[in-house]
């Protein structure tokens, strides 16, 4: 094997007006190096690789190091949650919701619960709005940690791993207090909850909001401003406004990209709108604005769960109304009215009006949509999620064009995938 | 007026729905996205739906938002399950159609004229069984778990890449000879028939 001389000129890559980075080519001296320029060479990435987050595979064209080409293969988790959900009543739909983005599961089970309240015209109680309300910012923040802690090992930072696992920890225990699972929640029932939050629960969520901060705090002096991170991070996989719209990007994704548009604000839902929090908007569309986007709306959510803790009052969590709602054990064994609701709940299931519903709720990786569509029987005619995660994720190959190899698993983590909601 | 409406109607939930015919879903769709007034820049999510009555239409579904007007509003093609089931792509004029429209190729089997890259998405793209979404489709599938097992240890490993991704290495040189052949006998992804069994 013929050894190489190579001068390499080691520039570090600036960022031209496009935003895409610049570089400088390597540059062979020796008169027999081959001209490799034009050869391309084509790598498979994943499916089982830690820096895919999940069962993602990519296959990438790459010039040198550049990748011209980057096409996705999905499917590896795909579990046919909206098939099953056709032969499932209602209620029962609820555990699978858990498993599509298994890292916000409560809010998946609040935004099921929505769109068939919707469906079948239900009001819900003001504490079961507030008590969801705390689910899906509970789920914001354990989600985004995790985003946080694994993009941080991605690009080579581990102290931020740790300590935003030890949060996502805590919030685990408050869900495991709640309902006994610490993943698999399925807190929300049609027209209610599973049950209604136990002693000593909101000390210990005053607790967390007490010393969150803190914890976000030290990310942020840890990574905002420092070089490596954001040498690897700015002006990287960056998407503009108009990009970002025309790729049905939502979310941090979205709003990174410098457009302020948040479910939870345009289109409100649980009473979002009675909240003070900002939206927070990005101006570059760049991993490290996702990054920063994602970090400030820990902070949102965390003022928010302030406020929910000082809303919440005393009051039934489950709508009045025993077509729905299943009653309790003791009147379901001594009465024989609560007997025959039971039974008919259990055996029939909830039966829904003709119609459809569409209720898109602000989930921690973008806006998940739950579409709803009923013929008048207990179990829908089809039942979609619209995935935030597998939406953003397909603009993967336009933002990974012509970036450094290393580049596309920093974008690859912005896009913040959960492979049970892009493969469902 | 959408231009291609056939009727409208309004959701449970208070949504618009608007009826397009199949011919003018492109027109009525350009019109919706540049038309002053409406401005429909933002496409939420494609999704078809299939009704428990066979005799019913199949629903191509989108849905629309405008994003300064915080305005959304659902349409709807109608696609009789005896024609052929195809639909011109919105691709031209928002690229989040681009998995959104693969998606529902692949679950329902609706053909998008004018898709850059029509292939399946979830599902692999040798699948034989059919497309699960549809009514006619049995909830385990069509094939029993052994055949799908057997198909899946046979498959060549060709089947694993998408025919553009095989053009690249073809272009490159890096591909065998034996998956050369294949290609060229367009045995992409087909199962070799197991040895027969010693008597």
């Amino acid at each position: 094997m013929s050894k190489r001389t190579v001068e390499l000129d080691l520039a570090t890559p600036g960022v031209d007006a496009k935003g895409h980075p610049t570089r400088v080519p390597l540059t062979a001296t020796s008169a027999e190096e081959p001209d490799l320029r034009d050869e391309h060479l084509l790598v498979n990435i994943g499916p089982q690789h830690p820096a895919t987050h999940g069962v993602l595979r990519l296959v990438v064209e790459l010039d040198g190091e550049t990748v011209v080409r980057c096409i996705p293969h999905l499917g590896y988790l795909h579990s046919g949650f909206e098939k099953l959900g056709e032969y499932r009543h209602y209620n029962q739909i609820i555990p699978l919701t858990d498993r599509t983005d298994y890292l916000s599961p409560m809010a998946n089970n609040v935004g099921f619960a929505l769109a068939a309240e919707k469906l079948m015209g239900i009001e819900i109680t003001p504490r079961c709005t507030v008590l969801r309300v705390i689910a899906c910012e509970m789920s914001r923040i354990i989600s985004h940690m995790v985003w946080l802690g694994t993009t941080s090992i991605d690009l080579g930072a581990f102290t931020p791993f740790l300590w935003a696992f030890q949060e996502r920890e805590r919030i685990y225990d408050l869900q495991e207090m709640w309902t006994g699972a610490r993943l698999t929640t399925s807190v929300t029932r049609v027209g209610g909850l599973m049950a209604d939050i136990p002693d000593g629960f909101v000390e210990k969520l005053r607790e967390f909001t007490r010393t969150f901060p803190k914890t976000l705090a030290e990310i942020d002096r840890v990574l905002t401003r420092n070089a490596v991170w954001a040498g690897r991070t700015q002006g990287v996989g960056a998407l503009t406004a108009e990009e970002a719209i025309n790729h049905s990007l939502s979310g941090p994704m979205l709003r990174a990209s410098g457009v302020p548009y948040d479910v939870r604000k345009d289109k409100p839902y649980l009473g979002y709108e009675t909240y003070d929090f900002d939206v927070v908007v990005g101006e570059h569309g760049d991993v490290y604005d996702r990054y920063l986007v994602r970090l400030e709306e820990c902070y949102q959510s965390n003022r928010i769960l302030e406020q929910t803790l000082d809303r919440l009052r005393d009051g039934p969590i489950n709508v009045d109304d025993p077509r729905v709602i299943l009653p309790s054990k003791t009147r379901a064994m001594t009465d024989m009215e609560a007997m025959i609701f039971h039974f008919k709940q259990v055996m029939e299931g909830v039966k829904a009006p003709v119609g459809e519903a569409y209720v898109g709720i602000e989930n921690p990786k973008g806006e998940l949509g739950n579409y709803l569509v009923s013929d008048g029987t207990a179990k829908p005619v089809r039942w979609r999620i619209r995935p935030p995660s597998f939406i953003n994720l397909s603009a993967l190959p336009k933002m990974a064009e012509g970036h450094l190899l290393s580049d596309l698993i920093a974008i690859n983590a912005s896009v913040d995938i959960v492979m049970g909601e892009v493969d469902r | 007026m959408i231009p291609g409406a056939v009727r409208e109607a309004v959701a449970r939930d208070g949504e618009q729905i608007v009826y397009v015919g199949r011919d003018r879903l492109l027109e009525a769709m350009r019109w919706l996205k540049e038309t002053p007034g409406q401005e429909f820049d933002y496409l939420v999510d494609v999704t078809a739906v299939e009704f428990r009555d066979r005799e019913r239409p199949i629903e191509v579904v989108y849905f629309l938002r405008s994003l300064q007007r915080r305005a959304d509003i659902r349409i709807k093609v109608e696609l009789q399950p005896t024609d052929e089931l195809a639909v011109d792509s919105v691709w031209s004029l928002w690229h989040g159609a681009d998995w959104l429209e693969r998606e529902v190729f692949d679950m329902f089997g609706i053909t998008f004229k004018g898709h850059p890259d029509l292939r399946r998405i979830l599902m692999w793209e040798t699948y034989a069984e059919g497309y699960p979404l549809r009514k006619s489709f049995p909830l385990r599938g069509r094939f029993s778990r052994a055949e799908q097992v057997r198909q899946a240890l046979n498959a060549n490993p060709e089947a694993h890449y998408s025919l553009e991704e095989l053009s690249i290495a073809e272009a490159g040189g890096d591909l065998p000879d034996d998956i050369r052949e294949r290609l060229r006998l367009g045995q992409r992804g087909v199962v070799p028939e197991p040895p027969p069994s010693k008597p």
